[in-house]
């Protein structure tokens, strides 16, 4: 305990004596009062709230675990796994993609200007979700939707077999349009990060560009790209608005899903889905601490 | 970037033109395979374009030209709606500035090793779906003794604090990054040698100084306060997000419209923001899915 | 025999010349340093000499190979970065060893290899280790280790000790021409420190805008700089404007007093003006320094440890000069405004150029 109060306190009180070093530690708290009773008043009371809710039981509102059994039901198991589908998907599809495009104009002698359109223009795809998105995609691949009706002229007839944007598939195609932007904006950093001097130096000891890639750059980016695909998984978990408006329910999501536990008017179950919603506290919390920890990883490298 | 030494000696204006032009040169000169990379970017531009093309199509489909647009802005409760979401976004920004500077400020300076608890908190609003946490502040503020539900001024107070709440994330890492480029320490010591208290420096000194990052993060407030849907439903707030899924549900092409407005007119903020930060070592910060 | 070969060499970027007619032929073995100040080409040849720039002129001959063009990964020459540039994601070991994986050695042979070369570095047991785990100067040593493994034609450093604290610098510098000399390696170092390139080069390549100024020994650039920017840029140096009296006898006037040069004056004709450059060690307090003889009264005398610099306005003019005395604890520096005589000999006199002097009387090298 000493040991780290003393290096605490050499940085931030005056150096010397003891009693100066205990009340500036007990001072430290007092700034952050109003932070922490606002985290505490609407951020903790929810949370609470959600907690004990999904301990609870609907009627008489004593302790019980019959809301987590019900989590193994088939619409509860359907909608994780959807969940669950579509945000690997779309995290490995916008990672990788979203990856190249950030090589491509960053690395890729493109002129200058191509990245900075890129990167304002990412700033504000990756929060162009929701009803505007899903309407602007309705109106792409509906069946009667632009892009529809030209490749009917070509002779690419999409809605000849079971495709429909109206569907799991659609969702996924529909949550890329915020998930390669923000993978960009995410992994932009790290390849600026890339030293030329590395790949100079690899050249000079006679890697070729893919040997270099290969050898070098990808490892050294490995943790970020990992980091960055678990927080796009993330992001996509949490997204509702956009499915709801594209699918009108049809599609089981789990936000969907609690949404429709505590305030559908009709058989809801609000103890479940609060033990829905703990489960997707679960899966958020997991990757935030995976992003965090290969975030680490990565800057601890690049530092050197 | 490794930048050659400047000597005193034989430094003439040729010596520092030859020595930018071959770092720029240097800059530039990554190999990767051009063609591969243009590929890559047209694709990335067909797909993000096709869908606003398709948009703008729609929208165009109202006779006659444009008539969707000037509708739209015809309907009284577009701007109302409008208006409502963003004074209540301005609100939510004003008072998370108010809350988080001080905050970050005060973990840097003063409380290092509480930086840890302070970042969890703020990484939890990622973790809990908004209609959770809608639902939550209901049933906490609907009776006494806080009955902010109760009334429509207490509701749209309670709808500030949850969209703080939402924007906490985004807020503090913009302020703490802000803050990480400049050193606050000696520039606090200094303002206190020559006598300033704790507000005169936060307001007179840490602000103008976070510019660029409060600027990145008010504007991704912004965005998300005036695009959000749920929480303003549940809270019966005439929002923006509610009149438009109500736009959405009865009108054919003015949707469009709206859509390709709060698009065009986002960007343009973002372009906006992008020039002022220009030569600031701060970073701009990303936004997320709802 | 000459090794390393650069003919007409020319980098230009648009409109500006990097590098302009660049000659050098190198013998095998020979340590050659580019001197000069920033922007002055030095980095943009060693660049174009490890295949990152392409030359617009000239060749590049390596071993009687021309190499001009070939790309950097296929011409064998291993190159010390300024920044070190050692990979982060591998230790210390995989990055000395990552040039002979890329030639596809059988991995035993890479092992013996790589402990060799840490042996050679004095860094035997720091081989697991990562590059953020090393102290500035180890991780020089282990970019140096890593350049050298493949066993290259040329070894190529650029400004590789900038980074470094001033006594590491000193120590890593000795460490580097001695493995230099043990492998007998042709070696280009890029450098702005002219203690560094004076004390461990073979020769000396003074650059000044692209352009070479001097190539030579480091005595010869020292003692005979051809031209006033290697006068000033290597060493310390009093620059004075002076009138020609006699160009045959190389008789000169300084304010009003005569003083002789050793040669006879070719840099001017007699009633004009020319630039002399006097060495401050080479001047005296008093009579005893040599035949030429200067008065003036002491401006100011800075105690700089085992010298004492003195600084003398002469007589009646704008003019002063410097000198350095070793510091001698028994007698006292002079004092300001007392009348000094200051002597050297015609040897020290250099005349190098036409033209009034540079504004600056003293100026330091770097």
């Amino acid at each position: 305990m000493s040991d780290s109060a003393t290096i605490m306190s050499e940085r931030d009180a005056p150096p010397a004596r003891p009693a100066r070093r205990a009340r500036s530690l007990s001072l430290s708290w007092a700034g952050l009062i109003p932070f922490f009773l606002f985290s505490a008043m609407f951020l903790g009371l929810p949370l609470a709230f959600l907690a004990f809710g999904s301990i609870a039981d609907n009627k008489t509102g004593a302790p019980t675990l019959d809301n987590y059994a019900a989590l193994s039901t088939q619409s509860v198991a359907t909608a994780f796994r959807n969940s669950i589908e579509v945000s690997l998907v779309t995290a490995i599809v916008g990672g990788i993609f979203g990856f190249l495009l950030a090589v491509a104009v960053i690395l890729g002698r493109l002129p200058r200007i191509l990245r900075s359109a890129l990167m304002t223009f990412s700033g504000v795809a990756s929060n162009f979700a929701g009803i505007p998105l899903a309407l602007a995609f309705t109106y792409t691949l509906s069946t009667t939707g632009f892009l529809t009706v030209l490749l009917n002229g070509v002779g690419v007839h999409l809605y000849s077999g079971s495709f429909t944007i109206f569907s799991k598939l659609g969702i996924e195609i529909v949550y890329l349009y915020f998930q390669f932007p923000l993978m960009v904006l995410i992994i932009a950093p790290a390849i600026d990060g890339l030293k030329p001097e590395w790949r100079e130096a690899a050249e000079n000891m006679g890697a070729t560009g893919f040997q270099y890639w290969r050898r070098i750059a990808l490892p050294i980016l490995t943790p970020t790209l990992l980091g960055s695909m678990i927080l796009l998984f993330g992001n996509s978990f949490g997204a509702q608005a956009t499915a709801y408006q594209l699918t009108a329910g049809q599609v089981s999501l789990v936000p969907l899903a609690i949404g429709n536990q505590i305030s559908g008017d009709v058989l809801h179950n609000v103890g479940l889905g609060y033990a829905m919603a703990m489960g997707m506290v679960a899966v958020m919390g997991i990757s935030i601490i995976g992003y965090t920890l290969l975030q680490r990883r990565s800057e601890r490298w690049l530092r050197s | 970037m490794i930048e050659e030494r400047n000597e005193p000696a034989g430094d003439t204006p040729n010596a520092a033109r030859v020595a930018s032009v071959t770092v720029a040169a240097r800059r530039e000169r990554r190999s990767f395979g051009s063609l591969w990379a243009w590929i890559i970017f047209l694709i990335g531009v067909l797909y993000f374009t096709v869908p606003l093309i398709a948009t703008f199509a729609v929208s165009m489909r109202a006779k006659p030209a444009f008539a969707a647009y000037t509708n739209s802005f015809a309907d009284p409760r577009f701007l109302s709606s409008l208006l409502y979401s963003f004074v209540i976004g301005l609100i939510t920004v004003a008072l998370s500035i108010a809350l988080i500077v001080p905050t970050a400020y005060w973990v840097r300076l003063r409380a290092p090793r509480l930086r840890p608890i302070v970042e969890f908190v703020t990484l939890l609003p990622f973790v809990i779906p908004p209609v959770v946490l809608v639902f939550g502040l209901i049933r906490a503020y609907s009776r006494p003794p806080l009955p902010f539900t109760n009334t429509d001024i207490g509701s749209s107070a309670l709808l500030v604090f949850a969209y703080i709440v939402l924007s906490l994330p985004y807020m503090y890492r913009s302020v703490d990054s802000g803050l990480r480029a400049i050193d606050i320490r000696t520039l606090t010591e200094a303002a206190q040698s020559m006598g300033a208290g704790w507000f005169t420096i936060l307001v007179r000194i840490i602000l103008p100084n976070l510019r660029v990052a409060l600027l990145s993060g008010a504007f991704l407030s912004l965005a998300i306060v005036i695009g959000e849907f749920t929480m303003a439903v549940y809270l019966a707030r005439p929002a923006f997000g509610p009149y438009l899924q109500l736009l959405g549900a009865n009108r054919a092409y003015e949707p469009a419209a709206v859509s390709l407005i709060s698009f065009g007119v986002t960007w343009l903020a973002m372009i906006a923001i992008a020039m002022l930060g220009r030569g600031s070592r701060t970073r701009i910060q990303v936004g997320g899915a709802h | 025999m000459t090794f390393l070969e650069l003919t007409g060499v020319q980098k230009r970027f648009g409109d500006v010349a990097a590098v302009e007619d660049f000659n050098l032929a190198a013998e095998r073995g020979e340590f050659v340093s580019f001197l000069g100040p920033s922007g002055c080409g030095k980095t943009t040849t060693l660049r174009m000499i490890a295949g990152f720039e392409l030359p617009t002129h000239g060749s590049i001959v390596i071993d009687d190979v021309d190499v001009t063009h070939r790309p950097p990964n296929q011409r064998n020459v291993g190159m010390v970065f300024q920044s070190y540039a050692l990979f982060p994601n591998m230790t210390v070991a995989g990055n000395i060893g990552f040039g002979l994986r890329v030639r596809k050695r059988p991995s035993a042979q890479i092992a013996k290899r790589v402990s060799e070369l840490l042996a050679l570095i004095h860094l035997e047991d720091r081989g697991n280790r990562y590059p953020y785990q090393l102290s500035g100067g180890q991780q020089q040593r282990v970019a140096l280790a890593r350049a050298l493994a493949f066993e290259p034609q040329v070894l190529l450093l650029d400004e590789p000790l900038s980074a470094l604290d001033a006594k590491i610098r000193i120590v890593l510098r000795k460490e580097i021409r001695a493995i230099q000399r043990q492998l007998g390696i042709t070696t280009v170092y890029v450098t702005h420190d002219q203690e560094e390139a004076l004390s461990l080069s073979d020769r000396v390549v003074v650059m000044s805008e692209g352009r070479i100024e001097q190539i030579g020994a480091p005595a010869d650039i020292y003692n005979f700089p051809a031209t006033p920017f290697v006068a000033s840029f290597v060493g310390t140096l009093n620059l004075i404007a002076a009138n020609v009296i006699d160009t045959g006898t190389g008789r000169l006037s300084v304010d009003g007093q005569e003083v002789r040069s050793a040669k006879p004056i070719t840099e001017g004709r007699a009633g004009g003006t020319v630039t002399i450059a006097i060495r401050p060690e080479s001047i005296e307090l008093g009579e005893g320094g040599g035949a030429n003889r200067l008065r003036g009264t002491v401006e100011d005398a800075s105690f700089l440890g085992s010298i004492v610099r003195v600084r003398v306005r002469l007589a009646d003019s704008q003019t002063s000069v410097s000198l350095d005395t070793f510091n001698d604890p028994n007698l006292s520096p002079p004092g300001i405004d007392e009348a000094v005589t200051l002597s050297f000999p015609p040897e020290a006199c250099l005349v190098i150029g036409s033209g009034p002097a540079p504004v600056v009387d003293v100026v330091a090298g770097a």
